[in-house]
């Protein structure tokens, strides 16, 4: 076997692991599909009668604005949770085992990032579902749903890069859990729940420039038929910066990393 | 499965054992902090060695820089052949490592982390199941194969751990601090696992803080504080190093007592129970002499008997003010 065949098995075996533990113990893997679902039925029943009229709609008409900010913020949050993973394995003693067999050293992240992107996109269509069920109609044609898919699925590759890399610079896996806390919260300060132009004018300059924006605003795009404009290079530019950063940083973290 | 082979047969004319793991002034610090301030070490194959120590000594971190999670500051290291430093890889082939905490998978099974192992050791699935049901059983952990490993008792995660370790069949095994925390009982069947592996062949490093345990296993010892090691050889080299061998006369008669105590002017005197406790080295050349200066003194004792010094003598007088001065003093009295 060549070198690439031992990484691409290695990684396989460690995904397969992942998964296990996934299936294992839905719980964590559920609650993060039912957090973005949580928040979609509040934004729309509690808030949407009153965003709705602002933004010119009713309740109706909410559920198609809201949908694609919400698969953002759901997956942005999802991926976050790989994090805590990380920082689990890397407290724990089996850590030291991989470390000291003869394997790939990259098949461990390699193995939680895909295993992270696999669940988070599992519950992205948990949401997709639960927001059909609530009104959210899409004109989308199937390569439409696809390139949708595949935005997210970038999206979720790029920030659990980023994730696992918290996760290794986490000591405990308390201070682990809390850090995706501000990743979570990014979409909420862009047009993932209203439109970026209804904010205060300081935050309105952070909207427009963070990266969440131009995602919310592709996803839109691709589903519901808004204009994407340069909003969907923008969002992968952004994704490859963010997947390059993350992986880059969590490749030195690991290497680098001792028995803690 | 990539394995490394041995550099020279096992054991050549039935003499000389080819070395299985060699350190030449090994250095490690953490900022000032030297943990490991020069080791040299010389393992023979299908040997097992002790490395023992106080807490803090180094042990660990010897352990980690052979098994390759860190690398030293400065000296050199060979595992099986290999050079940790450039040839980590072919080290990590060759080793099996189970450390101070279990390293197990504690959401999966017992089945299912020894499946793991033969997954990541590219086994194939046929071979990968023979090996787990073997160590299962080997382990008598069988029964429980399919439980999760987070509800396994101590004694029984160590064994899944061992298990673990010996899926690819090592040359090497490092086992750290492999009894500490375990019960007695659980300590028993540890030390008969460790045995077993020598029987096979197998290389086993040991670091433990029980002397007891080194005694029961270790063909040889090395004893570490301070980052050094302050003394070497079998554990009875070792308790012949230490002053405070000697043998005791008791004698029925206060005359006969008497008299002794003329002839060994130098001897600690018993009045109460008529017994001279007389210094030596406990060697059979010294007990000789004795011996025949009784008997030219026409002295005869009601018994007699050798009081050689236990490890736990030699640990404390070695390791005792945790300067390397001690042993030094130790030797420097024994000439």
């Amino acid at each position: 076997m060549s070198t690439l065949t031992y990484a691409v098995h290695d990684s396989m075996t460690m995904l397969r692991r992942n998964l296990k533990h996934a299936i294992r113990y839905p719980s964590v893997g559920l609650g993060s599909a039912m957090m973005p679902i949580l928040m979609l039925l509040l934004f729309v029943y509690a808030f949407g009668d009153s965003i709705g009229a602002g933004m010119g709609g009713g309740r109706d008409a909410y559920p198609n604005y809201l949908t694609p900010g919400i698969l953002i913020m759901g997956v942005a949050a999802g991926s976050m949770s790989t994090s805590i993973a990380v920082c689990t394995d890397m407290t724990e003693g089996i850590i030291n085992r991989f470390r000291t067999m003869n394997i790939t050293r990259s098949s461990f992240m390699t193995g939680h990032v895909i295993g992270s992107v696999i669940q988070t996109m599992v519950s992205a269509v948990l949401v997709v579902g639960v927001a059909l069920a609530v009104g959210f109609r899409s004109g989308a044609t199937p390569l439409e749903w696809l390139a949708a898919a595949g935005l997210l699925a970038a999206i979720a590759f790029a920030v659990t890069w980023l994730s696992a890399a918290l996760g290794l610079i986490s000591k405990t896996v308390e201070s682990a859990s809390n850090k995706p806390l501000l990743v979570q919260f990014l979409p909420f300060l862009g047009s993932a729940f209203v439109p970026a132009q209804s904010m205060s004018p300081g935050l309105r300059w952070f909207a427009e420039y963070q990266p969440f924006t131009p995602m919310t605003e592709t996803l839109r795009g691709l589903l519901t038929g808004t204009a994407i404009g340069n909003d969907g290079w923008i969002s992968l530019a952004w994704c490859a910066g963010i997947a390059l950063v993350g992986y880059v940083w969590s490749r030195s973290l690991f290497n680098s990393g001792t028995t803690r | 499965m990539p394995s490394s082979v041995m550099p020279t047969p096992r054991q050549r004319n039935g003499r000389q054992r080819p070395v299985a793991v060699s350190t030449a002034d090994l250095r490690k610090s953490y900022g000032d902090k030297t943990v490991l301030d020069g080791i040299d070490l010389r393992i023979p194959a299908g040997t097992v060695f002790a490395l023992l120590g106080p807490n803090g000594a180094g042990k660990t971190t010897t352990v980690q820089i052979l098994s390759t999670l860190i690398s030293a500051d400065g000296g050199q290291a060979q595992v099986a052949g290999h050079d940790v430093a450039t040839s980590p890889d072919g080290v990590r082939a060759a080793i099996g490592v189970t450390g101070q905490f279990a390293a197990l998978d504690d959401l999966l099974t017992a089945e299912e982390n020894l499946l793991l192992m033969a997954d990541l050791l590219r086994l194939g699935k046929r071979e990968g199941r023979k090996r787990a049901k073997e160590l299962l059983e080997r382990f008598d952990i069988a029964d429980v194969a399919h439980k999760r490993a987070a509800f396994f008792s101590g004694g029984m995660r160590r064994r899944l751990d061992i298990a673990m370790t010996l899926v690819g069949d090592p040359k090497v095994i490092f086992l750290d601090e492999p009894t500490t925390g375990l019960d007695p009982r659980s300590r028993r069947t540890m030390w008969e696992t460790v045995r077993s592996l020598v029987a096979g062949g197998v290389t086993v490093f040991l670091t433990t803080q029980y002397l007891e345990e080194a005694d029961q296993l270790a063909d040889r010892i090395a004893v570490l504080d301070g980052g050094r090691i302050v003394a070497e050889g079998t554990a009875d080299e070792l308790k012949a190093q230490i002053p405070g061998s000697h043998v005791r006369l008791r004698f029925t008669d206060p005359d006969e007592y008497e008299r002794a105590a003329a002839v060994f002017p130098g001897a600690v005197r018993g009045d109460e129970e008529l017994a001279l406790r007389v210094a030596g080295d406990g060697g059979l050349d010294a007990l000789r002499a004795l011996l025949d200066r009784l008997d030219a003194a026409g002295i005869r004792a009601a018994d007699f008997s050798v009081h050689t010094p236990d490890l736990d003598d030699v640990f404390l007088a070695l390791t005792g003010d945790g300067s390397t001065n001690t042993a030094l003093h130790v030797k420097e009295t024994l000439r």
